[in-house]
């Protein structure tokens, strides 16, 4: 048998079996179920972050006006629209903190755009609340001591979300409602080293073609390391907690501002928030045979 | 006596043939019809004929793969991985079954992944 011949019988072979399985692409949606019942609440309160990192973001503003426009739409719970508590003060003021020096920090009013992402126009779905009295927290002024540079600057706060009798009040003042808080690390972060990029070439004839390149890159970006604690209103218990940590990277010489790469890591974690809350569908197509 | 036992060997040997042939085709009936009526996004009646063409053959990998399709896309991660990991056993050189698979564990290993991240003694309402 001569190669040409081979190579005919095993084109053949290849077409007869193809010919033989009839396939169907289809559409799916996969249904993932959400990973809290939340269904014993109505509503929702996204009550603020304890952040740090840069100080070209604030990540408490930013993360608490994200999350709620995200809930607005996405979640069928209805979210509480109050001002973010001063989660740094109370942390301080409660034992086992180290003295911090505060800076204050500027005050958030409620149903406040953020970069075109709250979309106030769902009405019915937020809920406006007058401020909390007595030992509740005052939303005028939180304070965001200086200090927090990094992610174990945090951990000397991170007491807070596990005193029981604050979120009990809180959940009290707000109807028992399911809480969402934690920490916000917004860091920028540079990295250099080879990298391997595409590049098109063409040959002495003409033609294109796509090749990878080894090249010594410095690169600068962010990275951003959320943690999500859910608190049971009603009792002032933690149901849940998440840590996430997405980062970026850009050339050295693209200039991006901070905020949109805090916007652009959060966008990939959102999904994952939300499915904690409420049942996401990821779409998909997949091939059915006959 | 050889003979005999020759004969005997070849008619049970023609006889099997063709019944494994009609289970073939009566299971691919139901997969056909399976198809159609997932494709009207009638996936549970889909569900049932996928079902009734694995019961009728056992061997056939090709409604294993649509079963668990089926399964995915109602969401029981489980039942579609053991319908998967049948088919690729069945059939371990299929594409479609391996390229359906491996998008299957996209989804499936981002659900594990999330649940390792919870902190432990989590507890619900």
């Amino acid at each position: 048998m001569t190669l040409a011949t081979r190579i005919l019988s095993s084109v053949a072979a290849i077409l007869f079996i193809a010919g033989c399985t009839n396939y169907y692409e289809i559409p799916i949606e996969t249904p993932i179920k959400p990973k809290l019942d939340v269904s014993a609440f109505q509503r929702v309160l996204v009550a603020g972050f304890i952040a740090g990192g840069t100080d070209d973001v604030d990540g408490n503003l930013e993360t608490t006006r994200l999350l709620r426009s995200q809930l607005r739409t996405k979640s069928d719970l209805r979210v509480i629209d109050t001002d973010v508590l001063p989660l740094m003060e109370v942390a301080t003021e409660t034992p086992g903190t180290p003295e911090v020096k505060a800076e204050p920090t500027r005050s958030v009013p409620p149903s406040d755009g953020a970069e075109g992402r709250e979309r106030e126009g769902k009405e019915g779905k937020a809920e406006t609340k007058p401020e909390p009295k007595g030992e509740a927290p005052q939303a005028a002024t939180p304070e965001k001591p200086a200090a927090i540079k990094d992610a174990k600057d945090l951990e000397p706060y991170e007491h807070v979300f596990a005193d029981v009798e604050y979120w009990k009040k809180i959940g009290e003042e707000y109807q028992n409602p399911l809480i969402v808080t934690g920490t916000v690390m917004f860091t920028p972060h540079q990295r250099s080293g080879i990298v391997q990029r595409e590049e098109e070439v063409y040959d002495s004839f003409g033609r294109r073609r796509v090749v990878p390149v080894r090249t010594y890159m410095e690169r600068k970006g962010y990275i951003l390391q959320p943690k999500f604690v859910f608190i049971d209103g009603r009792t002032g218990t933690v149901m849940h907690s998440e840590n996430f940590r997405e980062e970026v990277l850009y050339n050295a010489n693209q200039s991006t501002p901070a905020l949109s790469s805090y916007f652009e890591l959060m966008d990939r974690l959102i999904p994952s928030f939300l499915s904690t809350l409420s049942s996401q569908k990821i779409k998909g197509t997949r091939v059915l045979l006959q | 006596m050889r003979t005999r036992v020759l004969t005997i060997f070849l008619l049970l040997g023609a006889t099997a043939a063709p019944l494994a042939a009609d289970a073939r085709s009566d299971a691919k009936k139901q997969v056909e019809f399976g198809i159609a009526v997932a494709q009207r996004g009638l996936w549970r009646e889909a569900i049932y004929r996928w079902e009734r063409a694995a019961q009728i053959d056992p061997k056939y990998a090709e409604a294993y793969n649509d079963l668990a399709i089926a399964y995915e896309h109602e969401g029981d991660l489980e039942k579609a991985r053991v319908a998967y990991e049948k088919a690729l056993e069945l059939e371990p050189n299929n594409a479609l079954i391996k390229q359906n698979y491996e998008l299957f564990k996209e989804i499936n290993d981002r659900t594990t992944r999330k649940d390792t991240q919870d902190d432990p003694g989590n507890q619900n309402p």
